[in-house]
């Protein structure tokens, strides 16, 4: 099974979520994610190996090129947890929302 | 007005905050009396928490049982670590589903925000296997369940 919790640390990093929100565009090399950043290429490559550790980036070697893309399913998988959890919190807080309205000490707003 | 934020803090957290349209005292208590947890506290449709224990006192314990109406249903234990009535709790709990998750500590706030509630949950993000378990729970169902209510608001109007 994926480690899910290694893809929440991965993802806890704004230039590692910068990476995949370039690569959920197509496919790119190292040098082309790492020219918007000021960093060196191999710590844009520290990066994009944590990515690829966490099951969210798949690398391919083409000559001297390395090319990399998002592994589509993984981040869906990792999404799934936050998004269930979300929707069941706002089911819940419609059905809170109509029981303070009915609670005396609510004083709720008109 | 009432918009859900959810954001994941580092690794191990996630954090949730809520307006509410009602004084804090009033969020507190449905947040931390029985009778009030089974009437909200529910996931997707047709779920009932028939089985509900909540003492909100430090160590007062806390039992949630909810039921599918199907023969299907989990339940939740815990413990008050903190109790600062109407403002704050901390707590713990963990689902048996039925094998038991690991805890989930949780910090929740209750601050006034002019004549309403500003909620703000912060718990642990429980491991890969409790996510996937919770996930096998039904969440997808609840998931589905509310898609077709918002689709209904919509065909009705009352979203535009």
């Amino acid at each position: 099974m994926r480690d899910l919790d290694a893809g929440f640390g991965a993802l806890a990093d704004p230039t590692r979520r910068a990476i995949l929100a370039r690569l959920a565009t197509g496919e790119a090399t190292v040098m082309e994610l790492a020219k918007p950043f000021a960093m060196s290429q191999p710590a844009v490559s520290r990066h994009i190996k944590v990515l690829e550790d966490a099951g969210l980036v798949l690398r391919r070697a083409e000559g001297t090129k390395r090319h990399c893309r998002i592994a589509p399913e993984a981040v869906d998988e990792l999404d799934r947890w936050l998004v269930g959890l979300r929707e069941a919190l706002t089911r819940n807080y419609a059905r809170l929302d109509a029981l303070l309205a009915t609670m005396d000490d609510g004083k709720g707003e008109k | 007005m009432s918009r859900l934020t959810l954001k994941t803090e580092g690794d191990t957290h996630v954090v949730v905050t809520r307006r509410f349209a009602a004084a804090p005292m009033a969020v507190f208590r449905a947040h931390t009396e029985a009778e009030l947890m089974q009437k909200w506290m529910l996931g997707p449709d047709a779920w009932t928490m028939p089985v509900c224990i909540s003492e909100p006192r430090p160590g007062g314990r806390i039992r949630c049982e909810w039921v599918d109406g199907n023969g299907g249903g989990f339940y939740m234990t815990g413990e008050y670590i903190a109790v600062e009535p109407h403002s704050r709790t901390v707590h713990v709990e963990r689902m048996f589903l039925p094998e038991a998750t690991p805890d989930n500590h949780v910090e929740t706030q209750f601050k006034a925000d002019g004549q309403g509630t500003l909620l703000t949950m912060r718990m642990t993000l429980p491991d890969a296997d409790a996510r996937a378990a919770m996930l096998a729970t039904g969440m997808e169902d609840g998931m589905e369940a509310s898609y077709e209510r918002m689709e209904q608001m919509l065909a009705t109007g009352v979203l535009s």
